[in-house]
């Protein structure tokens, strides 16, 4: 399904890039296959319809930029609202300034509620918090019990009761508890039901009245389809959200419950479930969810960018450098640069159709924090070292440090990873097919 | 008309003994508000469209879409629709509600006569229950034993799912509930093994059914889906011609995944019905048509509450007709 969708994209906006402008006409057709993608990746019909009129009304009013082609013009929109409207950057938990953090966790019955409350005490355990996992679905045959494994394994403390028990008292002794136990967090995994179930909804609704909740987080699985907003909304409008748990990604659903419950409700998605591991939470990234949803990547830009920022006399020099393994950290310096000149590594990752698919490949970062801190230790040093880093002592790697801002570890660090790309490239002899492997893994050394 | 029979059946039916106090009178309650405004539905549909044209045809599409029957299984039933008014030459004479009727057809068309569960010939009848995480397939186990148990058949429930925190409890409690025996071993064990035990204990006790409940897993989680693999074999080497039904639970809430799940599992399993569970919410779980369009897997069962009888068998009419009406959503373009 997703080769075929990249292939229909690739089609539509190679039809568009023949043009010299944007027509009407030509907008429609790349939207045409836009909606198509954004229906098949499970984007409720509304949403999609409003979202697909958005972007009509932009670029058909907007004047081709001489940079791109039209095909570029309409991608660049596509990805841009998208984006926006999956809600810019990612948002963390708000924690009370007077302790406990009450968080209540709700959601349908399937939707990974309980895991994700074990997930999330051990997320915060982790980052110094003390957190209670307070067991209020007291109604599912053994769901006390799943929680009570859960936070033993974490290690994080479980307050339950019996099944059957009041589970807006146990959701308050909770609390107390957790007061009395000096934890600073309290997390209430509820029952879960259908949101057309009254019963559960007039719960739920006395629960955050009895316990005032700071956050009260709906966990969705991200294999929702078009009922994602109907859900949504329903809990949105008794229980007032503060923000959605996307659970399930591990799976090969696009997701488009995201944007879904996004539109509808216009809460943050505040974390994703990656796995059945319990550190498989993470934080959610807008952007990365927004070509998932479209299912596309985006060689065209790509190569573009590629062209634009690579020097080709410079790769040549390098090339030869290679052969003879004679690589300083000069050129490791200048192969840097002429990256960072192609935008943020994961990006340029994620242009690569069918990377999505490759298991990892998702979820693989390149910390950008670590390449700016590796130029600025590579400019402390003196033209001398760089050519020859053998005569980097002591006291030169302290002058270094200092000279960078970072430890002293770091430039050990980096001399360290530098020596081995060195001898890889020596390994393999430099020529050859094996070369450009090295001359590849060389110039993506601090993928994670 | 027999949608209203159809929703009717389930309260006379229900059986309020196992659940919190007051489920019974709420689930009446929906059910009484759903059936109310579905004649309405019905009506202001087809009010708005006397006569057939592109506008009914696109609102059309709208609710087909919404019911997560997909962009591709839509185009097909939309354009066999307007193919069969084109051939009869009668597309304006049809009234709205008679392009309704037709559509419905399609549908009904599309899924195939019902089938019922498939029985061992001789000897006990194995049942294996697979699914992704969070569907229902625990809950689907102990209903189906319920509904084994109540006509006298001794039912034996194996705890395949060694891997959930407390899922082996929860068999249990449903085990009680319904009166059937539970194999289990230790949370971790070997699943298969499980499976082994259970098939040698319907056996020796001369049991007319065993129920496997695996664990949910993500269809894309390769290693796992081997292990499903392995139970089949096992089964299938110590009881000739089982499993006799691999039953696939598919929550109506999922979306065009349903595709991705049913196409894995039967790669792994072979896969011979659908569990649609969960369909007493507001999903229509549309994208069982597109399973029985590219996998030819039929839907067998549907879950229609929490409640032990709340399952029954799948009734491709009455899924027809619950396409089109909702309190919820009413389909036309605001």
């Amino acid at each position: 399904m997703f080769e075929n969708l990249t292939a229909r994209f690739q089609e539509t906006f190679r039809k568009l890039r023949g043009k010299g402008k944007l027509s009407e006409a030509d907008v429609d057709e790349a939207l045409r296959e836009i909606r198509i993608a954004l229906l098949e990746a499970d984007v409720n019909f509304k949403v999609v319809r409003d979202f697909v009129s958005k972007v009509r009304e932009r670029a058909v009013g907007q004047e081709v930029a001489a940079s791109l082609t039209p095909g570029q013009q309409v991608i660049k929109i596509v990805n841009a609202e998208l984006t926006e409207l999956m809600g810019g950057r990612e948002r963390k938990i708000q924690f009370a300034p007077k302790p406990p953090t009450v968080i209540m966790i709700v959601g349908l019955q399937g939707s990974g509620k309980t895991t994700t409350c074990a997930k999330l005490g051990r997320l915060l355990k982790k980052q110094g918090r003390k957190p209670l996992l307070v067991a209020a679905d007291t109604w599912r045959p053994a769901a006390i019990k799943q929680l009570q494994i859960l936070g033993d394994s974490t290690g994080v403390e479980v307050f339950a009761t019996h099944q059957g028990d009041d589970a807006v008292k146990v959701a308050s002794s909770g609390v107390e508890r957790a007061k009395s136990l000096g934890c600073d967090t309290v997390i209430v995994d509820t029952q879960g039901r259908l949101h057309v179930d009254e019963e559960l909804m007039a719960e739920l609704c006395s629960m955050q009245k009895a316990i005032l909740p700071h956050e009260v987080l709906l966990v969705v699985d991200a294999m929702t389809g078009q009922d994602a907003v109907n859900v949504a909304s329903s809990f949105d409008e008794r229980l007032e959200l503060s923000g959605v748990i996307l659970t399930k990604l591990d799976g090969d659903a696009r997701g488009g419950a995201a944007l879904s419950t996004r539109a509808v409700t216009g809460k943050p998605i505040k974390f994703v479930g990656v796995g059945e591991k319990m550190d498989a939470l993470e934080p959610f990234h807008p952007d990365r969810m927004a070509s998932r949803i479209l299912g596309m990547g985006d060689i065209l830009s790509l190569i573009e960018k590629a062209e634009e920022s690579y020097d080709e006399a410079k790769a040549a020099q390098l090339a030869e450098k290679l052969k003879t393994a004679n690589f300083t950290l000069e050129d490791f310096q200048d192969q840097l640069e002429q990256m960072q000149k192609m935008g943020p590594l994961d990006e340029i990752l994620r242009m690569i159709p069918g990377m999505g698919r490759i298991k990892g490949v998702g979820d693989m970062k390149v910390d950008e924090k670590r390449l700016r801190q590796v130029d600025a230790i590579i400019s402390s040093m003196t033209p001398e070292e760089r050519r020859n880093p053998e005569i980097i002592n002591g006291s030169r790697r302290r002058r270094i440090a200092r000279g960078s801002g970072v430890k002293v570890q770091d430039v050990n660090a980096l001399l360290r990873q530098f020596n081995q790309v060195k001898e890889f490239l020596k390994q393999f002899g430099g020529g050859g097919k094996a070369g450009r492997r090295a001359m590849r893994k060389g110039m993506i050394p601090f993928m994670q | 008309m027999n949608v209203r029979d159809g929703l009717t059946k389930p309260i006379q039916n229900h059986n309020s003994h196992n659940k919190p106090k007051g489920l019974l009178a709420s689930l009446s309650e929906r059910l009484t508000k759903t059936r109310a405004s579905i004649v309405g539905q019905v009506q202001s549909l087809v009010r708005r469209h006397p006569t057939f044209d592109s506008e009914f045809l696109d609102e059309l599409e709208a609710i087909l879409l919404q019911a997560d029957v997909g962009v591709n299984t839509t185009g097909q039933l939309l354009s066999g629709l307007s193919q069969s008014l084109k051939e009869s030459g009668q597309g304006k004479a049809l009234s709205g509600e008679e392009v309704l009727a037709r559509l419905k057809g399609e549908i009904v068309t599309h899924l195939g006569p019902p089938e019922p569960l498939a029985e061992a010939a001789e000897g006990p009848t194995v049942i294996m229950v697979v699914g992704v995480n969070g569907t229902g397939k625990t809950t689907t186990v102990g209903k189906l034993c319920y509904r084994f148990g109540k006509l006298g058949d001794q039912v034996i429930l194996g705890a395949t799912d060694t891997f959930r925190a407390a899922a082996i409890d929860q068999l249990e409690i449903w085990g009680k509930r319904a009166g059937a025996r539970v194999i289990r071993h230790e949370e971790g064990a070997d699943p298969a093994a499980v499976a082994y035990d259970a098939c040698q204990a319907a056996k020796a006790r001369g049991a007319d059914y065993v129920i496997l409940d695996t664990a949910g897993r993500l269809h894309t989680h390769v290693n796992l889906m081997r292990e499903l693999e392995k139970i089949k074999r096992v089964v299938e080497r110590e009881i000739p011609g089982a499993p006799h039904e691999v039953l696939l639970v598919l929550d109506s809430t999922s979306g065009q995944n349903g595709l991705s799940q049913a196409t894995t599992f039967k790669e792994a399993v072979e896969v011979t019905g659908i569990v649609l569970t969960k369909l007493d919410g507001t999903a229509k779980g549309g994208v069982v048509l597109a399973i029985r369009d590219s996998l030819g897997i039929p839907v067998k069962l549907i879950g229609i509450g929490e409640g032990i009888e709340d399952l029954r068998d799948f009734n491709p009419r009455e899924f027809a007709d619950a396409i089109f009406h909702d309190p919820d959503r009413s389909g036309c373009p605001d």
